[in-house]
């Protein structure tokens, strides 16, 4: 098996499992977007505890697959890793500044002695849930629009500017994707707690909100969508294997793999679906449609990044420094090994599956929050 | 190499991995021993029904959950400032470090988050056998995560199963199996994770003898105490165990770092090891740099000749050796010998990087079998790479008193810690516990004290090994970003403000929680 496995075919193995971290980290962040609404969506108390319980009990899925994102990122595309991570440090500091101050917030809101307050801890989950997905959407925007700097020849990164990825911030596309990634989460979130909790009042007020984030989501999406798909990308070329822009290089990618096109499609109208759906047939089940789109979608998008000759981390500094699948991985020894690791990833996915539905049989009610032992 | 350094980048790099680094390590021990405590207490419970039991699981859990949170704060920005903070090294190594990394994060982060959600959540909703089987892979999930880390962390001390490769600057992974069982990586990963246990049984101890000395909750305390004082006298047991085959690693792999926790400054045969010591400033030096010298010391003559070379009359050499003199007989080199053939290696380098940068394939063939396809080359010069970039012999010294007070302070706390264990478990089954306050409170002064132990050994560790970041191959000021002092000056108050205020939460609600005691 291992003679017919090429370097060529590990690189573009690994980056299709980080495409799909990425589809998965970013459904999962409707833990996020979920948060970033504890203050405006629920009507009292009991309700703000229902939904903050019902986020609280997934936190650490979202937590753990950022973490799994970084170490895949490190481990198969070492040269992405130290030098986005090194360069735009500003940008990478604060989101994990808003993750760190999550992982306490759940467990200490309620807790007695703790310090500074309830209010303070839901500031925090507040925090993350609208700094981390809009964040990270802008950070992730970088792929498609570049970044400055430059590499010297020990491959030791140089950032151009002394924003150190904060810059990021003043191109419009990069914004408009930190913005649709936010209300994506915020939508998500909606679905999930319209799922999860027993609670007619909330229900209302969940599905109202639905429809304003989702109709901000679809125009910040689109934005990026259409200019993406209009503007010039990174391509390496075919005959000096440099890399040169190239016009309507992701349209390209995207019809010339009609597989990704599909899956794409799919994951589009399962997102709609999932949003219409609910608000239309009040249907519960809409999270699950707009979930399986959203990793869909977004492992298509990290796909046409990455694939087809394309760099997936370009430097506008200078075009030769610009980051692909094939100068930026590890040896095709460590992609090899880490292959094998990776085909436990069914098993993981498995149980996971299995302990989400052992918790999840029953809804969250106004009664569990009373009784429960663990309540955040 | 690289084009410019600002130290002061360098030393607050430093800072801020050591304040996340410390910080990281108050919760993780907790958490890799109270988990198979728990997990010991909810079998008992399983196999008793009796309700007693699971309360006191409960209660122990409910301590769990709240060190276990902000353990993976501090953990998801160790993670990331390899990047951040360190990207020089990020690149140099990513190749071996990153698959350990991610490993971690597939095997064993998501059987720990997946299992700790249905084993805080799922008392009413999982049966009573899927809860134990949970809480025993949330264990099982907490001590594989160390597992891989501490892989990376032992191929830093003793870089093994890789090559160099002169066309991406990196060193890249050729035997997986080496560096997953390095000498290193199987000492470090047993001492730690028995140090976690020890830490946790310690602080089952102290909490229950708190409760003792209130004369409150008297069978949650004895029933914790057994637990704890047998699981507590076992792990110590090993951790001195593993805690010596560990320094005779180090003596083999990292001379220099055992000769400083030694503060070992000359060579002889039947060499004695110090027991106990106070260093004070003196005229001593290596070479040109001032080092501190022993006004009292209580040493075991041979003992540091049977310890390294298992024999009272071998010669063991000292700094001055390792460092300045270099062996006569040819058995090691001098720091200045390592750095000429360092500076040979990166000549190299050099050479076939201009050669293709000039696209001159005739002449980067001709350096690469000459050089990095040379394995005499490898094993002779290459291996010595990092020092290029050292200025002076004397850069090779770690700071000696550091290594050497948390040396000794985690060595004598840990045998304090093994009698601490086994007499209570000694006044447990004589019934003799209760009444004797003042052991209760040496118990109770014990878990203060089985933390700056825990702390003393990554200190140990990290700071004995200066100024590598990878064992002789790269020193931390190559490592680190090219960002400005002032950012990661910023970024570190930052961390170090919230750390702080994260941690006195932490304990005021951890206090609060064992002064209200287990739910009814």
């Amino acid at each position: 098996m291992t003679t017919m496995i090429t370097y060529l075919f590990l690189q573009h193995y690994w980056w299709m499992i980080i495409s799909l971290l990425a589809g998965i980290l970013v459904f999962l962040m409707f833990v996020q977007g979920g948060q970033s609404m504890i203050f405006s969506l629920p009507g009292n108390e009991t309700q703000k505890t229902m939904i903050i319980n019902t986020l609280g009990r997934k936190w650490e899925f979202t937590f753990t697959t950022l973490v799994t994102f970084g170490g895949a990122f490190f481990a198969s595309f070492p040269l992405f890793y130290s030098t986005s991570f090194g360069g735009a440090y500003w940008v990478w500091i604060t989101i994990l500044f808003s993750f760190i101050i999550q992982a306490v917030a759940y467990e200490y809101r309620s807790r007695p002695g703790n310090v500074f307050g309830k209010r303070t801890f839901d500031i925090f989950l507040l925090i993350n849930g609208a700094l981390g997905p809009f964040l990270i959407g802008t950070a992730v925007a970088t792929f498609y629009t570049g970044s400055q700097f430059r590499l010297d020849y020990m491959n030791h990164v140089y950032w151009i500017n002394n924003w150190h990825g904060l810059e990021a911030l003043l191109n419009g596309r990069n914004v408009a994707l930190g913005l649709a990634v936010l209300f994506l989460a915020r939508t998500n979130g909606l679905l999930f707690i319209i799922n999860s909790i027993d609670d007619n009042d909330l229900l209302s007020k969940s599905i109202k909100k639905l429809i304003s984030n989702s109709v901000a989501f679809l125009v910040f999406f689109l934005f990026f969508l259409v200019t993406l798909l209009l503007a010039e990308g990174f391509a390496v070329s075919m005959e000096t294997g440099k890399i040169v822009m190239e016009k309507y290089k992701y349209l390209h990618n995207l019809i010339e793999v009609p597989w990704i096109l599909i899956i794409f499609l799919i994951g589009v109208i399962g997102v709609l679906y999932g949003i219409g759906v609910t608000i239309i047939k009040n249907s519960r089940k809409g999270i699950w449609f707009a979930g399986s789109g959203t990793i869909m979608t977004v492992f298509s998008l990290f796909l046409i990044a990455g694939l087809s000759r394309t760099s997936f981390y370009p430097s506008t500094y200078d075009l030769s420094f610009s980051l692909t699948i094939q100068n930026a991985s590890s040896s095709f020894f460590t992609l090899k090994s880490m292959m094998f690791v990776s085909f436990i990833i069914p098993f993981v996915a498995a149980y996971i599956w299995y302990a989400w539905k052992a918790i999840n049989n029953k809804k969250i009610t106004k009664e569990e929050m009373s009784e429960e032992g663990h309540v955040y | 190499m690289i084009e410019h350094i600002d130290v002061s980048v360098v030393d607050w790099s430093r800072a801020q991995f050591a304040l996340t680094a410390i910080y990281h390590w108050i919760f993780v021990p907790l958490t890799l021993g109270l988990s198979f405590i728990i997990a010991m207490m909810e079998t008992i419970y399983v196999r008793t029904g009796m309700e007693e039991w699971k309360k006191l699981t409960k209660f122990w859990m409910t301590l769990f959950g709240i060190n276990f949170a902000i353990g993976i704060a501090t953990g998801i920005i160790l993670e990331f400032e390899f990047g951040t903070n360190w990207s020089n090294y990020s690149w140099f190594v990513g190749d071996i470090f990153g698959a350990p990394l991610a490993i971690e994060g597939i095997l064993a982060f998501f059987l720990e988050s997946t299992f700790v959600a249905v084993m805080f959540f799922g008392w009413n909703k999982v049966s009573k056998k899927f809860h134990l089987i949970s809480t025993w892979l949330v264990a099982i999930g907490a001590n594989l995560s160390a597992l891989w880390i501490l892989v990376a962390n032992a191929w830093m001390q003793n870089p093994v199963g890789m090559v160099f490769n002169p066309d991406t600057a990196r060193n890249e992974m050729v035997n997986f199996w080496a560096i997953l069982f390095n000498p290193v990586a199987v000492d470090k990963f047993l001492h730690t994770i028995f140090s976690g246990f020890l830490l946790a049984s310690i602080f089952v101890l102290g909490v229950s003898a708190w409760f003792m000395l209130k004369n409150r909750e008297e069978w949650l305390s004895k029933r914790s105490i057994l637990i704890a004082a047998v699981f507590g006298l076992a792990s110590s047991l090993m951790v001195a165990f593993t805690g010596d085959s560990s320094a005779r690693t180090i003596a083999e792999v990292q001379p220099v770092k055992f000769a400083a926790f030694e503060a070992y400054y000359d060579g002889s045969k039947n060499a004695e090891l110090v027991a106990f010591g106070i260093l004070k400033n003196s005229d001593k030096q290596i070479g040109d740099k001032k080092v501190k010298d022993f006004v009292f010391r209580i040493g075991i003559p041979g003992f540091l000749s049977v310890m390294t070379k298992g024999d009272k009359d071998a010669y063991v050499p000292g700094l001055n050796q390792l460092v300045i003199e270099g062996s006569d007989k040819g058995e090691y080199l001098s720091i200045s010998q390592k750095m000429e053939r360092g500076r040979e290696a990166r000549n190299a380098l050099i050479k076939y990087k201009r050669a293709k940068m000039l696209n001159d394939k005739v002449e980067a063939d001709v350096l690469l079998n000459e050089y990095f396809r040379n394995k005499k080359f490898n094993e002779d010069y290459f291996r010595y790479f990092g020092y290029a970039f050292l200025k002076a012999p004397e850069d090779a010294i770690p700071n000696v008193s550091v290594s050497f007070y948390s040396f000794h302070l985690m060595v004598i706390l840990g045998f304090l810690f093994i009698v601490v264990c086994a007499l209570s478990l000694l006044m447990l089954v004589r019934g003799t516990l209760m009444n004797n306050r003042w052991f209760l409170r040496i118990i109770l002064i014990s878990v203060p004290l089985v933390y700056i132990a825990s702390e003393s050994g990554w200190v140990l560790a990290e700071m004995g090994r200066q100024p590598w970041i990878i064992q002789d191959l790269m020193p931390v000021n190559v490592a680190v970003s090219q960002i400005s002092a002032g950012s990661v000056m910023a970024t570190f108050i930052l961390f170090a403000v919230l750390f702080t205020a994260l941690l006195i939460a932490e304990v005021s609600i951890m206090v609060k929680q064992i002064k209200t005691g287990p739910k009814q």
